[in-house]
């Protein structure tokens, strides 16, 4: 009966097999998981078996096959709702399992201390929300623990702080904003979690969210239903700052950049624009542009729960070609705008690059690099 | 002779009758005043049922008629004839709708046949009221407008002036041809485009009955069918021509590639438009096939590149990739018979006469069929990497061109909305010209006189426009040959002891029939440009105007009857 429920509750008896959807799959490049295969099984197989497929982890929810869908159908989510059916059934990798758990005992997926969430911001001078501020940063899981992101977080607020902008965090009222329980097939617990960040931010009267993560933009954005605010990524209010000349980048940065465009941020959300426009504003900086970029960007494998779970083959990563195709553009620096490609983008630099190789920078360090 | 009304209750099979006691609603009919005979049927609109009508005129002397049976859209041209046939004035019947309204859409037999009941006598009420009207016929000028010089409207307006009449053929560009003259063969004959377009065109150019506006643009449009006068750009001066009919055959616009940027249509040189194959085959002539100057070894077909794709918004199949993908490997193929050509496809339509004898020809000649539909290109070095899955395969593969051929589609052209809205010409969801029914009047449009040709109705192959356009011309050539036009009769009427002329009426009227009379101060009503809408009626300030054949008093007779 799982197929049956499946084809109706994904309309995927409207599928005409045409295969864009696996074409475009980054996953398929390199795993068994073929999406296509997956809507034809569930409308023949019955019976199908979705606790053998453990393929379905590979999945980075990265939505290419929804983009390229030419019948409006949305495969992305159909391998969510796959998931949930895992979930529900108790299969679900360890490492995935624990994220989970973590998520719903101490709101982060990373298994840290929810008292600790603002640990990273101490001794920088940073309001909290509840002191009135027109403008809440949204900081997010991996920018609050994460050493490596704590600089992107730190980096943001030295330049709100030149701007002069009014802005406040939640601290240790923040939790996840729970993109990542979703797309792991956890539906009740993103329900739960967008219910205490919708409470939350009801009780804090602020004028705009700002996001360091295109995840947690993409949450608020398209999936918190009843969120009456205005949300935007980082990169967008940045863009903004510097348009109206709030934000004066001085300093020369003499650097040869490219740019990851995230799928969370670019694909998914349309956001091309503002990311080349800060890195352009920066003087001295030159940017050159990946053959396979916006539209056709290719996914760094660390949405979609991927940050806890290796898939079916961990020995090829689309990490490592990124970062290939970023030093054969002559390139110094990958600039990217997501915690999560950071994050899988600098672990392969250190793999193909090595120390001391190209560099793997969020675009608001290079920005503060110029202030 | 007083009055006597004749009611017919029709049972429609069982559409009404199952649910509406009919031989009940005859019953009450006869008890009305000035009812002289009420009678039930299975058909009323069957010969039979049309003939007790008839015989009951004659023999009773009926002056009006009541027919209950179902929408007045559906048989009330039927039962005007009928009455007419037996001396009635056609606007002496009166419909009661109990079948769309009634039967149809009730369950409870008794509640249904009270509503029948309801509805037959408000018909009654209305039908003592009913007035004869007269039916009124204008001059039809003779000569007619083609909107378009591509095939479409190339072969309307020959058409049109080889039967004799004065054909305007307006073309905005300063040659004819339209996307014809872009191509270098057709298919799936392989006949070459140019010398038969050059003999058309020499045909159309020295016509004595076509007088040909190049460089030309219709901007204004006034009058009705029979009587239009439109406004042409003509060089530096404006036209004014006066035509009885309009063949509209404006053409399409290729699908823009750079709407799917996954293909790196605009990026990548080597990604091109089946178009811009046309022209880089035509200029290669029959021996050489070079793309930057070498002989590429793997040439690639994507199909379906903006069709059938609701991410772009172009739900439709555009009918003539396919076949002008299949035409155009198999050139390649004859050209360098060493390359790898290969077409990746979801479906081959290939339905028309000797299309699948053509496809069979095509794969025969070495093209290779893949199935799945390409997702991605990029580069690897110089190479092109087309990423597709093989669906037969069940296998994602990265396929390498030196040439990628994107199979784009037809969409409506993108002045299409502004020439809609001067000939006043309705668009399907899809964007095209809408024709006045899908099936029974598919090159009529809902403007009487005005008629389509070719791809602005939707996508087509040449042979289809030209069967088109051949029909349009003949559907715009009628009214031509029958010297006048019936005008519509149930018109407004304005009271000029009431107008004072504020013109809300004019503003209310899509029609464009109603103007201020300078002299008088009131407005006046174009009867031949009057659809009887009401629009205007409704929204007098002064209850000036009144619509024949809905008179307040009809209708309000009908409400009595009813509340």
């Amino acid at each position: 009966m799982e197929g049956q429920n499946l084809a109706q509750a994904y309309r995927l008896f409207e599928c005409i097999q045409c295969g864009r959807c696996t074409g475009g799959c980054p996953m398929s490049l390199k795993t068994r998981f073929n999406i296509r295969r997956l809507i034809y099984e569930a409308l023949v197989d019955e019976d199908m078996d979705l606790q053998s497929k453990e393929v379905l982890w590979d999945c980075s929810t990265c939505a290419t096959c929804t983009l390229r869908c030419p019948k409006g159908l949305d495969p992305t989510d159909m391998v969510i709702g796959m998931r949930s059916i895992l979930v529900d059934g108790g299969r679900i990798p360890p490492t995935i399992r624990d994220a989970l758990k973590s998520l719903a005992i101490r709101g982060n997926p990373l298994t840290m201390a929810r008292e600790e969430r603002a640990d990273w911001a101490e001794g920088l001078g940073v309001k909290e929300i509840s002191e009135g501020a027109e403008v809440l940063y949204f900081v997010g899981c991996s920018p609050s623990y994460d050493p490596r992101v704590q600089k992107v977080a730190k980096a943001m607020v030295q330049a709100f702080k030149k701007a002069e902008v009014e802005f406040g965090i939640l601290g240790n009222e923040e939790v996840c904003c729970g993109s990542e329980a979703r797309r792991m097939g956890e539906t009740g617990l993103f329900e739960m979690l967008r219910e205490l960040n919708l409470e939350t931010l009801e009780r804090y009267p602020v004028e705009l969210v700002v996001t360091t993560s295109p995840h947690c933009y993409n949450a608020f954005q398209n999936e918190y239903q009843g969120l009456d605010l205005k949300v935007q990524h980082y990169t967008q209010f940045v863009a903004g700052l510097i348009d109206e000349e709030n934000l004066p980048l001085s300093k020369e940065v003499r650097r040869i950049v490219t740019y990851q465009d995230p799928c969370f941020l670019g694909k998914q959300n349309k956001i091309f624009e503002e990311p080349r426009k800060i890195l352009r504003s920066i003087p001295g900086l030159e940017l050159r542009e990946l053959d396979r970029s916006r539209e056709r960007s290719l996914c760094c494998e660390g949405g979609g729960g991927r940050m806890w779970a290796e898939g079916t083959n961990p020995e090829e990563r689309l990490a490592h070609t990124r970062v290939q195709e970023a030093m054969d553009l002559g390139a110094e620096v990958l600039a990217t705008a997501c915690p999560f490609c950071l994050l899988t983008l600098e672990d392969a630099a250190k793999t193909v690059a090595g120390e001391g190789g190209i560099q793997v920078m969020d675009i608001m360090e290079l920005v503060v690099e110029a202030l | 002779m007083g009055l006597r009304i004749g009611v017919y209750v029709c049972h429609c099979g069982v559409n009404i009758a199952a649910t509406v006691d009919v031989e009940a609603v005859t019953r009450f009919a006869l008890g009305l005043p000035s009812v002289a005979i009420a009678r039930d049927y299975t058909y009323m609109c069957s010969d039979p049922g049309q003939a007790l009508i008839k015989e009951d005129i004659k023999e009773f002397g009926l002056t009006k008629v009541v027919v209950a049976s179902c929408s007045p859209m559906m048989h009330e041209p039927t039962f005007r004839g009928t009455i007419q046939e037996a001396g009635l004035n056609p606007y002496c019947l009166e419909m009661a709708n109990i079948r769309e309204q009634c039967s149809w859409v009730h369950e409870e037999e008794e509640e249904a046949t009270r509503k029948a009941i309801q509805l037959v006598a408000a018909a009654v009420d209305k039908a003592f009221l009913l007035e004869p009207l007269e039916e009124r016929r204008v001059a039809v000028t003779s000569a007619a407008l083609v909107i378009g010089g591509g095939i479409a409207g190339m072969q309307a307006a020959l058409d049109i002036a080889n039967a004799g009449f004065q054909v305007y053929l307006v073309e905005k560009e300063p040659r004819l041809g339209g996307h014809l003259a872009q191509l270098d063969k057709t298919f799936p004959t392989l006949e070459p485009v140019a010398p038969l377009l050059a003999e058309e065109i020499r045909e159309v150019e020295g016509h004595p009955n076509i007088d040909l506006l190049t460089s030309a643009e219709v901007i204004g449009l006034e009058g009705y069918i029979g009587n239009f006068k439109v406004n042409v750009t003509d060089q530096a001066t404006i036209r004014e021509l006066k035509v009885g009919t309009i063949v509209v055959a404006t053409g399409y616009d290729l699908f823009d590639a750079r709407l799917k940027p996954e293909y790196g249509y605009g990026i990548y040189e080597k990604v091109i438009t089946g178009l811009e194959f046309e022209r880089l085959v035509s200029l290669s002539g029959s021996r050489k096939f070079w793309v930057n100057g070498k002989e590429p070894q793997d040439v690639l077909f994507i199909q379906c590149v903006g069709s059938r794709d609701k991410s772009v918004g172009q739900e439709y199949c555009s009918r003539i990739c396919c076949m002008y993908t299949a035409k155009q490997a198999l050139l390649v193929k004859e050209m360098l018979p060493q390359a790898r050509v290969t077409v990746l496809y979801m479906d081959v339509r290939a339905y028309g006469k000797g299309f699948e004898e053509f496809y069979d020809q095509v794969r025969g000649e070495g093209v290779l069929y893949r199935r799945g539909n390409p997702s991605e290109i990029y580069k690897n070095g110089k190479r092109l990497i087309v990423r597709v899955e093989d669906t037969l395969l069940g296998e994602p593969v990265q396929l390498e061109a030196d040439l990628v051929v994107l199979a784009t589609g037809i969409t409506p052209r993108r002045d299409s909305p502004k020439i809609a809205n001067l000939l006043k010409l309705p668009r399907s969801p899809d964007g095209f010209f809408m024709e006045a029914h899908p099936k029974l009047r598919p090159v009529d449009t809902v403007t009487e006189g005005i008629y389509l040709a070719g791809c602005c109705q939707g996508p087509k192959d040449i042979p289809d426009t030209v069967t088109q356009a051949k029909a349009a011309a003949a559907s715009a050539m009628i009214p031509l040959c029958q010297g006048q036009v019936k005008v519509e009769v149930v018109t407004s009427i304005i009271d000029e002891e009431l107008c004072s002329g504020c013109g809300i009426c004019a503003e209310m009227c899509v029609y464009d029939a109603l103007s201020l009379h300078e002299r008088k101060g009131v407005m006046t009503i174009n009867e031949v440009l009057c659809k009887g809408c009401g629009a205007c009626a409704a929204a007098c300030p002064s209850k000036a105007i009144k619509l024949s054949h809905f008179t307040p008093a009809q209708i309000l007779a009908q409400v009595d009857a009813l509340v």
